[in-house]
């Protein structure tokens, strides 16, 4: 612990960051459904992993804190930042849409975080590494859970087909953020806190592709669109979202909850 | 479209390595991968498992209730069958 | 009490005549069954106005569940703190698979779960009233946790000795995953009671508007409700309306205190000779008006439940779709 109460390089707080909030955006969105999923079933399913989502993110943002040294903790960093600050995919902060939206961005982000847990189990950051060993089992489970759901969807009905193509083809654009570096990423390889995104992308597509193809889905071609999440640049979704999770530390400043 | 009700699957837990699986309850589901997954997502999110079946509803054969007397009072005077049964001297009891 | 607030005259069609289909010898097996403690299952023999209160019984109660997720579940993403936002979508969560649990006791007498949704969403099956009043603030979640959840409690364990063997053991998994609902939300009331004034403001108000609906939960009086012998006998109905109602305002007022709230009834005061608290008399009136339809959210409650149901009909089927081509 005395290691990381030491000021971190503003890359390694960042690298962790990023992945806080991407936790913390989706599990926002995830828990949207608690209520409204289109079986009882699923909707425990789906709060489930709105629940992984949410701890991950509170493990996450307190290193990511105490990295930074300025006494930020889980909830300052998740309720007192703007938009800029966030350093998350716009993946992530899209809204869900339909089941079918929702399961397909599960299962695309579920299969970057397997493989990217996996290498983190490594991670010269000790705290990062063992976040990574409980979170890992969370993110196998995710994949499978919306993998299976994807296949079900795209190889299920004719309406079931065309929502589950209309999604992917919404969402695949956005995918193409994870594998665009930062700063961030060489910082982060280089001193083997964890390996630049884009060196995942390669085992990432040998990972969907068969997926989507077994859901009879058609891949979209990659086009010259970019989303910016990861810098601070977010769709116009995000300030509603923060509005609405950020609400009550806003209106209240200071208060104990 | 004709709306069909997923099927209702039986759920079976084992709690710890060591013990029998136990009925626990029911889920629905449209298909035997799925209903473990909902299993796993309804029953065991308190650390409940280590292991679960799902059986589908339909092909659990259950003995008549009806014919309770005749299959299981019969079991009622064997009664040679417990232990207890025997007086065995002090010395040798633990037997 | 999700049960108990509708045990009234207008919900029990069936009467008392068993119909004429029903076998004294199995009846007498059935009665002797009852009276010596002991559990009926799925398959044994029952009198069919006991597979149908209990059907109604249930499914009220799983129903009260699931509309129950909804009130709380208006927080959920607005949660002040990413502790609490865990702690809430755990219990709004939990409240789904007690619905689970209650649909599947039920299914065992011979209805489909969907038999039960639909009745639901189409206004004819019931739930509690106390889920169509607005959640206003964040207190309210707290709130709801200490007085539904705990006068919830109170009714739900007696139930899990019942005599219907899928509906006790339902109950016994409820209760067991009940026990951590009352106690968070009454934890989250001291965090907002040691805290700023407007944060006590906020406890006090929802607290204001969430009493007297809570002990209206438990129903009428007994001297106004139909309820029969039978269901005492049968033991899904243990303790009266009345009886309850008065251990859950002896075990509340002193939480009150503890929390520094005031209970919003002038003639709230320990009784000597009764052993219990006098509490003001009950506007009926309201109860009433709620129940049958124009309370704050009975509208908007149903119209949720409806739009989740009809959006999630394509998910449905092509799971089935998917199933049924994989199948051979
Ligand atoms: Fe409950
Ligand atoms: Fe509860």
């Amino acid at each position: 612990m005395t290691e990381q109460t030491q000021q971190a390089s503003p890359e390694h707080v960042e690298y962790v960051l990023r992945m806080g909030d991407n936790a913390l955006i989706l599990g926002q969105r995830v828990s949207e459904w608690c209520g409204h999923a289109p079986v009882l079933e699923e909707d425990m399913a789906l709060a489930n992993m709105a629940l992984d989502l949410i701890g991950q993110a509170r493990m996450l943002l307190t290193h990511a804190g105490r990295l930074e040294g300025r006494g930020r903790d889980e909830d300052g960093l998740a309720f007192q930042r703007n938009e800029p600050h966030f350093r998350n995919l716009t993946l992530c902060e899209l809204p869900n849409d339909d089941f079918a939206r929702t399961m397909v961005r599960n299962y695309l982000f579920s299969a970057f975080m397997v493989l990217l847990w996996e290498r983190l189990l490594q991670s010269r950051d000790a705290e990062l590494a063992a976040i990574a060993g409980k979170s890992i089992k969370e993110a196998r489970y995710h994949v499978r859970h919306a993998g299976e759901w994807v296949l079900r969807l795209g190889d299920g009905t004719a309406e079931s087909h065309a929502r589950t193509q209309r999604a992917l083809d919404y969402l695949w654009p956005y995918t193409a953020e994870i594998f665009a570096d930062t700063p961030a990423d060489a910082v982060a390889e280089d001193a083997r806190v964890g390996p630049a995104w884009s060196t995942l992308e390669q085992d990432w597509m040998a990972m969907v592709v068969p997926v989507l193809e077994a859901a009879t889905l058609s891949l979209p071609a990659r086009t010259p669109f970019r989303s910016h999440g990861k810098v601070g640049r977010h769709s116009e979704h995000m300030g509603h979202l923060l509005a609405e999770m950020q609400y009550m530390q806003r209106v209240y400043p200071g208060a104990n909850w | 479209m004709e709306r069909k009700e997923w099927p209702l699957w039986e759920v079976f837990v084992r709690s710890r390595n060591g013990l029998d699986h136990k009925h626990c309850g029911s889920v629905h589901a449209p298909d035997a991968k799925l209903a473990l997954q909902v299993a796993r997502d309804v029953y065991t999110r308190r650390q409940e498992g280590v292991s679960l079946w799902v059986v589908k509803a339909e092909h659990i054969v259950a003995s008549d209730p009806d014919a309770k007397p005749e299959l299981f009072d019969p079991a009622e005077d064997k009664i040679y069958r417990h232990p207890t049964f025997y007086k065995l001297p002090d010395e040798v009891n633990h037997m | 009490m999700y049960t108990q607030a509708l045990d009234i005259p207008q919900q029990q069609p069936e009467g008392n005549t068993p119909p004429a289909a029903e076998n004294p010898v199995y009846q007498a097996e059935f009665d002797a069954k009852i009276d010596a403690g002991g559990f009926i299952e799925p398959k044994d023999w029952m009198p069919e106005s006991y597979r149908k209160t209990l059907i109604r019984q249930i499914s009220q109660h799983a129903h009260s569940e699931i509309v129950g997720m909804l009130p709380e579940g208006n927080w959920i993403t607005r949660a002040p703190t990413l502790k609490r936002k865990a702690i809430l979508l755990a219990k709004v969560q939990d409240e789904g698979g007690h619905g689970l649990y209650l649909y599947a006791a039920a299914e065992t007498l011979g209805v489909s779960r969907d038999e039960l949704t639909e009745a639901l969403l189409s206004g004819k099956a019931k739930y509690s009233s106390i889920f169509n009043y607005p959640t206003l603030s964040w207190a309210d979640v707290g709130v709801i946790g200490w007085l539904v959840d705990g006068a919830a409690i109170m009714n739900q364990i007696p139930l899990c000795k019942c005599s219907y063997g899928p509906y006790a053991r339902a109950m016994v998994r409820v209760c067991k995953e009940e026990s951590f609902h009352q106690r968070q939300g009454y934890d989250a009331l001291l965090q907002l009671m040691s805290g700023t004034q407007e944060q006590r403001d906020m406890v006090q108000d929802a607290v204001n508007r969430w009493w007297w609906p809570s002990i209206m939960m438990f129903g009428p009086h007994d001297k106004d409700s139909v309820h029969s012998g039978q269901s005492a006998r049968w033991g899904i109905k243990r303790i009266s309306n009345d009886d309850l109602r008065q251990k859950f305002v002896d075990a509340t007022v002193k939480q009150a205190e503890v929390l520094g709230v005031t209970l919003p009834d002038p003639e709230l005061k320990w009784n000597e000779a009764r052993g219990h608290y006098d509490f003001g008399a009950i506007e009926w009136d309201d109860f009433w008006n709620v129940v049958n339809g124009h309370g704050d959210c009975n509208v908007d409650r149903l119209a949720a439940r409806n739009k989740a149901w009809n959006d999630g009909a394509w998910v449905r089927e092509a799971a089935m779709a998917h199933a049924e081509k994989h199948a051979a």
